[in-house]
Order: C-alpha cells, then sequence, then structure tokens
C-alpha cells in the first residue's frame, strides 16, 4: 500500500478516456461501479469541453454484484452502439471491475456489432494514466491502421502524421497548430494528427503518411513504434519545445525528407533569442532554476533554462518513471542527479532544501513554490483551469519559445517589483501591510507563512529555530533581504551557526554565514 | 403549532407530491460516489483524519473534488492498494497497520481515525470495521480509529456523510433514562450555520442543544431515550436509524431552507421542549422577517421560471419545495439518488402536482427529458453543466449546494442567489456571443 494525499497521474483508464475524448466517432464503454464519472468532470470543467466524453459506464452497485453486471456491461454496449452510432468502441474495466472479472472483451465480441470494438487491457493496479493513454492509442492503431502502398517521396510533397495530442494534454491544441503550420512552411503535408480531432477512419489510413512526428513520447512513443513495425514509418524524435529543440526538429525533418531549412530559417522566426540578450536580461543569468514535470517538458524545459535563459538548472525530475532513464541522462549531462518520484512530499523536500529562485512544475509545484515563496511557472500537466487558457499559448515551435520566455521571466520581473516595494516599506507610502502581489495572497503585506499549513519544510525550519535563536536585530536584518532568496539565507545561516556551536544568530552571524557560502 | 401552521397552508394542489408515482429509472449514473464526502467532512471534524483504503482511482477523485484544499496538508488521504495487496504476496492487514502507524506518527494531532472503505476494499472483502477494532485497540486511548463505507457500489454523494455519522454513533456515551431531554442536531453544518440555530433555540429556552459531528471527538454529545434529534439533512437515513435504535426521537419537519423550512424546523423542536408559542414567535419573528424580506428582492427574477434537477445529493425535494413555495419556481422533474419517503413526508405534500419525481438515474434518457422540457434552470453535476450550456440550456452546478452555507433563516437569500445568478448571467451577457449548438467535431475542435 502506498500513503498518497496527491497523485500526479490518475488511473490508466482516464488515460484512455483522453484519447477516446480526443477523437470524434470513438465510444468507450468502461464497466465501472458509481462515482466513476467524476472523470467527466475533468473534461468538462478543466478543458471547458461543450460535450460530454463520449464514454458510457456501466456504474454497476452492490446489489449488482454477481452475474448482474456482465448483463449490465452487455446492455450498455448496445445502447451505447445504438445511441451514438460510433465508427468504432473501444471497451475496457476500470479498477473495480477489473477485480469482479467479468472480462469485457469477451462480452463485447459476443454482442457481434458492425463495428471494430478494441478490449482495452489496462492493469489499474501496476500502471498508470499516460501508460494508459500509450496503450490505447497503441491498440487502435494496432487495430485499425491499414499498411498501404507508399510512391517514392522524391516525386511528391512528403507527408506526416502529428501523434500525440489528447484531451487533457498541457498545451496540446496550441502545439498541434503550430508545429502543423510548421512542417506545412517545411514543404511536408500533414496525412493524419491523432488522436486529437481524428476520427477511427483517420486512424485507419494513418499507413499511408511517409513518417511520424512524435510530439509527446508518452502518449505516443508505443504507437509510433507500431506503425514502424507495421507501416515502415520512421519517427521524428526531437520535441520542438524552445529555441534550440526546434531547430534541431527543423534539421530533423529536413534530413529525412530532403527538403531545405533555409527558407523557414529566415527572418526573425522567434523573438526569444533577442529578447533573451537584451540587457534587460541580464540579470537571470545564474538564477537557480529547479525543473520538474512529465519528462518530456523536464528535458526540454532544462535545455532552455540552460542554454537559451542562462539560468543554472540546480535540480530536475519527473513523475513518470517510464522516462526515467531519459531525465537521468538529462540530469547527467548539467552534472545533476534526477529526482525520480510520485510523491509530492519528496519534491517538496527537495525543493525546500535547494532553495531555487524559481520553479518550473506541474501544478503540484506551483502549490509547493506559493507555500515556500519562492516564484513559479508551470511547464507540465497535472494543470488547473488556468493553465487551459482561451488565448493561442503552444510551448512548441518559434512561438512557443516566445510564450516560454514571456511565461518564465513574468514572475522573476514580479519578483522583483515586489522586492523594490520591501526596500522602500519603511518609506510613509509603503506601509508594511500594502504590497501587492501576483502570488495571491502571498504579496508583502499578506505574506504570513501559513499558519494552518504543517508541511515538512516548515516543520524542519522550525525545529532548527528552536534550538538556534536568533536576535532580534539579526531578524530585523534578514528580512531586509529580498523574500525571494529569504529562506535560502536564513537556512544557510542556521547551518553556519550549527556548524560553529553558536546559540545566537547576531547581525555579524548573518553576514559571516554570507561570506562563508559565497565562497 | 398554529404559527408554523399558518405557513404550510395546502398547496393549489391537494396532496402534492406524497402519492405521486415516481419514475425510477435503472442505467448510467452521472454521479459522485461517497467518498467525496470527506471533502466537507473532514472540515467541520478539526481532529479526525479520513483514510480511504482504495485504488489510484479513489485518491484522483478525491483530488479532482477537493481541488485546491488539497495542498493544504488535508486531515485525508488515501492507502492505495497496489498488485501486491491483491495478489496476497503482502499481508493487506500489515501493510494497512505500517500505513496507519506512519501517517499517526507524522500526525500526532489526530484524535480520530476514519478507515473509509472504497469499491475495491469491499469487493475484495478486506474487512476494514476489524482492522478499525485492532488499530483502536492498538493505538488508545490517543486514537479512536472507526470504519465506514464510502463506495460508490453503496453510496451516492451525500450517503458518505450518513455512512460516517452512522459509524459515530456506537460511539456516543450512553444517557440515562432519567437524563434531562437534549436537542441533537444532526448533518454538518457550517460552523456559522449551527451557532445561528444555537442562538435560536438558546432564546427558546432550549438550553441542551449539541450536534452531530461534534466540532472535536471529545464533544461527541451522549444520547439516549430523552434525545430528541433535528436532521438538518434529507440524507441521513442509516444515522437517524442508528440512533433511534439508541432510544432517540426523531423531531419530524421540513428541512430548514427558506423561511418556511427554517420555522418549520426550529418549530418542531420548540413544540418538543414545551417551549410556548408567543416565545418562539417572538424569537423567529426577526429572522423570519429578514429572509422573506431578502427573497422579496430575488423573487422577481425567479418567478414563473422552470427548474429541472438531475439527482445529486437528495438535497433535491427540499430545494424543490423551497423554490417553488418561496420564489414561484415551476419545478419540471426533481431527480434524486434515493428517496427517503418517512423523512420527507412534510416536503412531498408541498411540492406541485404537476413535479415528476424520479429515483435513481439512466442520464441519457435523463437528459433527452430535459432537452424536450427545455427548463430555464437545470441543477445538475459538473460533467454535465458546461454540455447543457453549450446546448443553450442554463445551469446551475450542484456541488456548490452541499458545500456553501445554505441552511436557516440569514442563508436563504444567499441559497435562492445560487439559483438567481446563472440566469442573471445569462440575461447579461450579450446574445451575440451566446455559441450556436455546434456539431461534435467543432466542440473537439474548439476545444
Amino acid at each position: 500500500m502506498q500513503l498518497t494525499v496527491w497523485t500526479y497521474e490518475g488511473p490508466p483508464h482516464v488515460g484512455a478516456m483522453r484519447i477516446a475524448t480526443a477523437m470524434t466517432g470513438l465510444h468507450y464503454v468502461l464497466h465501472a461501479p458509481q462515482g466513476d464519472t467524476y472523470a467527466d468532470l475533468l473534461f468538462t470543467m478543466i478543458e471547458r469541453r461543450g460535450a460530454r466524453p463520449p464514454v458510457t459506464y456501466t456504474t454497476f452497485r452492490a446489489r449488482d454484484l454477481g452475474t448482474d453486471t456482465a448483463e449490465l456491461f452487455k446492455t450498455a454496449v448496445i445502447d451505447a452502439h445504438a445511441r451514438f452510432q460510433p465508427q468504432a468502441m473501444i471497451v475496457g474495466a476500470s479498477c473495480t471491475a477489473e477485480l469482479i472479472q467479468d472480462d469485457p472483451a469477451g462480452m463485447a465480441l459476443a454482442i457481434g456489432l458492425p463495428i471494430p470494438v478494441i478490449p482495452l487491457e489496462l492493469p489499474s493496479y501496476q500502471k498508470k494514466e499516460n501508460w494508459g493513454a500509450a496503450e490505447t492509442f497503441r491498440q487502435l492503431v494496432r487495430s485499425l491502421t491499414k499498411v498501404v502502398e507508399r510512391t517514392p517521396m522524391e516525386s511528391r510533397r512528403p507527408s506526416c502524421n502529428i501523434l500525440g495530442p489528447t484531451a487533457l494534454g498541457f498545451r496540446h491544441r496550441d502545439d498541434v497548430v503550430e508545429i502543423t503550420r510548421l512542417l506545412e512552411r517545411i514543404g511536408v503535408d500533414i496525412n493524419v494528427t491523432a488522436p486529437l480531432g481524428a476520427t477511427p477512419a483517420d486512424i485507419v489510413r494513418m499507413g499511408a503518411a511517409d513518417f511520424n512526428v512524435v510530439l509527446y513520447p508518452e502518449i505516443a512513443g508505443e504507437a509510433a513504434l507500431q506503425l514502424q513495425k507495421m507501416c515502415g514509418q520512421p519517427s521524428v524524435k526531437t520535441v520542438p519545445i524552445g529555441y534550440g529543440a526546434t531547430l534541431d526538429f527543423i534539421h530533423e525533418v529536413c534530413a529525412l525528407t530532403g527538403l531545405d531549412p533555409a527558407p523557414v530559417l529566415e527572418g526573425v522566426p522567434s523573438r526569444m533569442p533577442w529578447w533573451s540578450r537584451s540587457v534587460d536580461s541580464t540579470y537571470l543569468t545564474g538564477k537557480r532554476v529547479f525543473v520538474f514535470g512529465d519528462a518530456t517538458h523536464v528535458i526540454a524545459a532544462a535545455r532552455v533554462a540552460s542554454e537559451e535563459l542562462g539560468f543554472e538548472v540546480v535540480g530536475m525530475g519527473c513523475y513518470n518513471r517510464e522516462f526515467a532513464r531519459e531525465v537521468r541522462a538529462a540530469a547527467a549531462s548539467l552534472g545533476l542527479t534526477a529526482l525520480i518520484t510520485d510523491d509530492y512530499l519528496e519534491v517538496e523536500d527537495a525543493i525546500a532544501a535547494l532553495q531555487p529562485e524559481l520553479v518550473l512544475g506541474s501544478q503540484m509545484e506551483r502549490h509547493i513554490a506559493k507555500r515556500l515563496r519562492i516564484p513559479c511557472a508551470v511547464i507540465s500537466a497535472p494543470f488547473h483551469v488556468q493553465d487551459h487558457p482561451a488565448r493561442y499559448s503552444p510551448q512548441m515551435g518559434f512561438e512557443g519559445a516566445n510564450v516560454l520566455f514571456d511565461t518564465w521571466v513574468h514572475p522573476l520581473v514580479m519578483g522583483l517589483e515586489e522586492h523594490l516595494l520591501h526596500m522602500f516599506r519603511d518609506d510613509f507610502e509603503f506601509s508594511d501591510e500594502a504590497g501587492a502581489s501576483h502570488l495571491g495572497g502571498h504579496g508583502a503585506g499578506s505574506a504570513r507563512p501559513d499558519q494552518s499549513s504543517e508541511s515538512v519544510a516548515s516543520t524542519e525550519i522550525a525545529l532548527v529555530s528552536s534550538e538556534i535563536v536568533w536576535a532580534a536585530d539579526a531578524e530585523a536584518e534578514l528580512k531586509k533581504i529580498p523574500f525571494f532568496v529569504r529562506g535560502k539565507a536564513r537556512k544557510n545561516t542556521e547551518r553556519f551557526a550549527a556548524e560553529h556551536g553558536m546559540a545566537t544568530i547576531g547581525v555579524e552571524t548573518l553576514y559571516d554565514a554570507k561570506s562563508h557560502y559565497s565562497r | 403549532m398554529s404559527a408554523s401552521a399558518g405557513l404550510l397552508e395546502p398547496s393549489a394542489s391537494v396532496g402534492g407530491c406524497a402519492d405521486a408515482p415516481v419514475l425510477r429509472e435503472r442505467g448510467q449514473r452521472e454521479v459522485f460516489c461517497g467518498l467525496t464526502g470527506i471533502v466537507w467532512l473532514h472540515r467541520k471534524m478539526q481532529d479526525a483524519f479520513f483514510l480511504v483504503v482504495g485504488s489510484r482511482t479513489c485518491a484522483h477523485l478525491i483530488q479532482s473534488a477537493a481541488g485546491v484544499m488539497i495542498f493544504a496538508e488535508p486531515r485525508f488521504a488515501t492507502a492505495i492498494m497496489e498488485e501486491k495487496d491483491l495478489a496476497g504476496l503482502t499481508d493487506t492487514n500489515d501493510e494497512l497497520d505500517r500505513v496507519v502507524d506512519r501517517l499517526l506518527a507524522r500526525r500526532p494531532d489526530i484524535k480520530l481515525l476514519f478507515l473509509v472503505g472504497s469499491c475495491p476494499s469491499e469487493v475484495i472483502k478486506l474487512d476494514l470495521s476489524r482492522a478499525a477494532g485492532r488499530l483502536s485497540e492498538k493505538h488508545s486511548p490517543n486514537v479512536r480509529v472507526l470504519n465506514y463505507s464510502g463506495s460508490g457500489i453503496e453510496t451516492t454523494f451525500t450517503q458518505g456523510e450518513d455512512a460516517c455519522l452512522a459509524a459515530l454513533v456506537p460511539q456516543m456515551a450512553a444517557a440515562p433514562a432519567n437524563a434531562e431531554q437534549t436537542l441533537l442536531i444532526v448533518g454538518a453544518l457550517p460552523d456559522v450555520v449551527e451557532d445561528q440555530f444555537r442562538r435560536l433555540f438558546a432564546a427558546m429556552g432550549i438550553q441542551r442543544v449539541e450536534a452531530l459531528p461534534a466540532r472535536r471527538i471529545s464533544d461527541l454529545p451522549s444520547v439516549g431515550p430523552n434525545t430528541r434529534f433535528l436532521l438538518a439533512q434529507p440524507f441521513l437515513g442509516d444515522t437517524a436509524r442508528a440512533l433511534e435504535d439508541r432510544g432517540a426521537v426523531r423531531l419530524d419537519a421540513l428541512f430548514p431552507f427558506g423561511a418556511e423550512g427554517t420555522t418549520d424546523w426550529l418549530h418542531a423542536a420548540a413544540v418538543a421542549f414545551g417551549v410556548d408559542e408567543m416565545t418562539f414567535r417572538t424569537v423567529v419573528a426577526p429572522g423570519r422577517e429578514r429572509a422573506t424580506r431578502a427573497l422579496e428582492k430575488v423573487r422577481a427574477r425567479l418567478e414563473g421560471k422552470s427548474i429541472f434537477f438531475f439527482p445529486d445529493s437528495q438535497l433535491e425535494v427540499p430545494l424543490a419545495r423551497f423554490l417553488s413555495r418561496e420564489l414561484g419556481m415551476i419545478p419540471l422533474e426533481v431527480g434524486t439518488p434515493y428517496l427517503h419517503r418517512t423523512h420527507l413526508a412534510k416536503e412531498l405534500p408541498l411540492l406541485p402536482s404537476s413535479t415528476r419525481l424520479s429515483e435513481g438515474q439512466d442520464v441519457d434518457r435523463q437528459l433527452d427529458r430535459c432537452r424536450d422540457a427545455r427548463p430555464d434552470l437545470s441543477v445538475c453535476g459538473l460533467g454535465l453543466a458546461n454540455p447543457l450550456e453549450m446546448e443553450g440550456l442554463t445551469t446551475k452546478w450542484s456541488i456548490e449546494l452541499v458545500f456553501s452555507p445554505v441552511h436557516g433563516f440569514d442563508q436563504a437569500a444567499d441559497l435562492a442567489e445560487l439559483f438567481a445568478r446563472p440566469m442573471n448571467r445569462r440575461d447579461r451577457l450579450s446574445d451575440a456571443i451566446v455559441p450556436a449548438r455546434p456539431s461534435r467535431r467543432e466542440v473537439v475542435a474548439c476545444n
């Protein structure tokens, strides 16, 4: 048993729902108890979808247990087919139905519907959401895609499939738009984009493309391997997040197709390189940043942070173990050890210990950073409703690079503003209680550390503080240090005091520690 | 009696929905399971911790329902069962003990631990009541460990609170038969509302008033033949039965929504405790007056508007009664996950006889009925709300009715406002931006 409060990923059937909801003409019949329909609201609320997910649940109850649940399942399949008239259907069990062993696959096939019915085996007690999405997409390709003869690429415009965007994907909607435009400008036609916006009929004709673009390896990696095996299609594996990665992506596509990259690279395809070189960005140099999320976004973000913004990546990791190897390699190249965990308390401990100046992470890290009063930007799922924005905001391609610059630098600029407010807070115009902030209630005035929170980190800090006493003048001096480095200064000073056997921290201790750690 | 009877004039249609046929359907139910109750119960019971024994789905559900609350180190968590727990590779009870030990070491402030059963734990027949007994012994006297089921196969949404409170009843001390008569308010109410009710009872001279759940386990009231209890919520069937088994007597009343419901609810206690009518009237008059006046303002916007309830919390019948009688709305269909006729005995006759009552759900058929009826307002869960809005139907998402303070005189207008606001918004937004009903393909594209 694993003790959990927060989970980065849902169960695998939610991954299957993400595929079904991304597509049209596909219906999912899920053998599940009453209550599992909660997952619908992830799509209707976080993504604000104006239609119910194409999922029928059997919603069995205690009194149905026994042979009755099998009957319920058959009725649900027949009714769903009659009502929604899908081109194809996927069927499977959620965690509880997995335990009652009704065999959805056998039952669905026995009904003999006139459409393809694809059974899914999603082991709920071993696997998670991303795996469920990847497996569902792979099964769709394996069952539906037809192998077709292709004419040689030289005689025509090459074409590709874009693989991986789903419902509930972090910025998938706009990434697809950005990469579609980019590929068309390079001179590549898009055969099928899937799962997002595709129909089962589209999946059938995926074999006609020359190659595949894998936008999100977590979701499309397995399907791309399947297509390579069945249809001999190679994959473009560079994930075009960041300016450098977008250039690499263009070169990889051009190498594969024999097209000339020069026209696409002409002019000023992205403002990001100049923005980052302008003198206003100098203060970004060496900013200590912690990166956490899904593997793909973390690897990309670490590269952008270190090579394109001049930050220092001080910690990185991911929650999806399937891609631990890739993240470990990327971390090693920056001289770091990757943190591979799906326990948010471990992530919180790591952030508290490192006291970075910026956190790039998921919704979860946003809240950890808020608690620790560190600026933060969201780079990965899981995300909340505000990170499915109305405006165009891709992460990928040249416009994506612009978006990354603005999004990541914004909390830091605001941090500087807040610093200025602090510096002048003894001015008659700036009362200590005033302080406006972007951090929602965590600004200068209202920025009391959350009294009710009993986080591991704050408990630890409290423990250290109870052993070593801060003199009033030192405490006052500490408050003059900008809030976003204050936590680190406090920790360092206490460690310094402890190492030197001091019981009281004075102003001198503060500066001794500063000088000690700056070496 | 006559004071409140004045409010309960028979509706135009004699008998209302008391004997109306109920549409019972079986099919897909778009409802939460009882685990969701944890989200508000843990706010009320300040030294309790709720440990769900379940799957990753259970943990995912609670975090989806709890929204941002999950980050404030809340007093709930999930022990996620893994392959090795199911395959018998580890002793599930040993695993559970290990998890509980770790949890209690981390949270020494916890005095009451609920082991909450889920669908997976019920299906594999993990005996959580025995585990609770064992762990209670082990961690006594610091921590009491109890058990109830919040599984979807057994409970719907608010029934999780019922199961939780019913588990608390055996823990209540026995009040002797000759004890002074006490009044027990049953159902987790926001503190502000509970305090309002306590003030009103005190003003009537009813001194011994207690609440289930209590804010702390040490304040858990006693129960006996001289306990009179008022249900503050309509979803507490098992809790009421457990209290009755211990000799307590339920006071039959309307549920305290709106001026009428609140008056009747308070009056039931006044009668049981021998409060004279003059005192009762004097005490309730200011609150009732305030409620009536505040409701009058909202009435203009709701009068004559039709409303359709999808099943969710069992609050539907009393709310439809309030909206129909005090605000002039027309309930078309009132769906409830479970219709408890005894507890709704005073409510049902007050619904217009034209109302269709439905119990249970086949969501696709119910949606068809809703589309045909084109109500002015549909009360439904968040899984249905945006899709119905996209079809041009105005909705009120129902969970808010469970989380917000809505009982009593001083919340009556807030409650009405929850229903008026979506219609107000619809009227304010320019017609030019009303989305046309799109095809499914367009919906996908716009996402």
